[in-house]
Formats: C-alpha cells, sequence, structure tokens
C-alpha cells in the first residue's frame, strides 16, 4: 500500500493554526499515533528552539515530553511538521539532511500564500517521497 | 552504580530491539562508556570522534537535556533515567 499519512480536520487545523501563531519564525511540531496506519492521534505544538524564520529546532524538552506522553498512551511519535514561511511546502537540502528517522513521516507547511498548503514526505537515505494526505473525520 | 538508558526506536536494533538498558556508571559520559561495552556500536553513533556529544542527538537526564547540565561529565546516581532521542531540526535555509 502507497505511504500515507491519515488525520482529521481539527488536527489538521491545529497543525496550521501552530504555524501561523509561530509565523514570522518557522514554526514545528510534533505527530504521535498509530505507525501501521499512519493515523494521526495526537499533535504536539512545540516550540521552535532556533527561533529563527530559516530553521527549527524542536525544543528539547517539548521533545522528550512528547516522546514520554506518547508512549504512555500507547502511540508512538510518527514524524514531524514545521512550517517554511516564504518557500513551496518541498523538503529543503537541511530538511533531508537533518531528518533522523526513515520511518517518520515529514509534514511541510508552506505559509508562502494566502492559504497555507500542506504537504507530506517520507525522507530515507536522502530521498523525498510525497505521500497522500488523508482528512478523516 | 545502575542508571536505566532509554533509547530511541532507531537505536534498538543495535541493541538486540530492547526499548531500554541498564548499564553502570557515575556519569554521562561513563554510562555511555558501558553502554558500548554491552551493545558495541551504539555509543558510537552518539559521539563523535573527538569523543563529544553528536550534535544531532539529545542526552537527557531524567527531565534535563545535559548540554544544560555538566553534558558527558554530568554525575548520575542511582535510579537516575538518561533518555536520548534524536534531535528534530530542518528548515527553509
Amino acid at each position: 500500500m502507497a505511504s500515507r499519512l491519515v488525520l482529521t480536520a481539527l488536527q489538521l487545523d491545529e497543525v496550521v493554526a501552530h504555524c501561523l501563531r509561530a509565523f514570522p519564525e518557522e514554526g514545528c511540531g510534533l505527530l504521535a499515533g498509530d505507525p501501521s496506519t499512519g493515523k494521526v492521534l495526537r499533535v504536539f505544538p512545540t516550540a521552535n528552539a532556533s527561533r529563527s524564520s530559516r530553521v527549527y529546532t524542536v525544543d528539547p524538552r517539548d521533545l522528550l515530553r512528547a516522546d514520554r506522553e506518547s508512549e504512555a498512551a500507547g502511540m508512538v511519535i510518527l514524524g514531524v511538521f514545521h512550517s517554511h514561511t516564504h518557500t513551496d511546502p518541498y523538503p529543503s537540502p537541511t530538511d533531508v539532511d537533518q531528518a533522523p528517522d526513515p520511518g517518520w513521516h515529514y509534514v511541510l507547511v508552506s505559509l508562502r500564500d494566502e492559504l497555507a498548503s500542506l504537504r507530506s514526505y517520507r525522507i530515507a537515505g536522502g530521498a523525498v517521497t510525497e505521500e497522500t494526505v488523508a482528512v478523516e473525520g | 552504580m545502575p542508571v536505566e538508558v532509554r533509547l530511541p526506536t532507531l537505536l534498538r536494533p543495535a541493541a538486540g530491539g530492547a526499548p531500554s538498558a541498564t548499564v553502570d556508571g557515575s556519569t554521562v559520559g561513563e554510562v555511555l562508556h558501558s553502554l558500548e561495552v554491552v551493545h558495541p556500536g551504539l555509543a558510537g553513533q552518539l559521539l563523535t570522534d573527538d569523543g563529544a556529544l553528536h550534535r544531532f542527538v539529545n542526552v537527557y537526564l531524567n527531565d534535563d537535556d545535559v548540554r544544560y547540565l555538566d553534558r558527558l561529565d554530568t554525575a548520575v546516581t542511582n535510579g537516575d533515567v538518561l533518555s536520548i532521542l534524536p534531535a528534530v531540526a530542518g528548515g527553509a535555509q
């Protein structure tokens, strides 16, 4: 089956809203859920420790908290989302170089245009593959 | 003294699939060294050639990032939990 990320309309709004709140800096956060289906069960908005409009670093304390809370709830961290404030929702060379986990979903939100756009990718061994984003429920 | 080290998913194969390992040490550096003895190759993914903590790795002593403590010299005591997570970063630049 082709790779996909499944999230609800509310979760989608939560992701985009966090990126808009972080603007003009890049916004970022983690997605937890079920890795076998790609279904997001919880969104963890996190602070951007880089405080930058060009790079992001998920705040290490927020990362630890999200990891513990998702494990306690029987979920795993599925991936990360972040915004590009002035460019396409496509992984930059920095994103590809620093992608920590080939099993993760990498969600990009572009705030370049009036309407935010969101895409999701898998990044493994330097290769970027776009996947389907399904909004269900 | 024994310290539990919680491993990220990516490093579990190097530890035979286990989510954590309990090893001895009195500092974070010693604990990571003991981890390498038990699971060869594991600590090599966490440390640079100079023996410093790799910038793409976060190591926490209980709730605190050891970068804000004494890094690898941070003292550990019985019952402490060391958590290792990949740093999550990127950006448009």
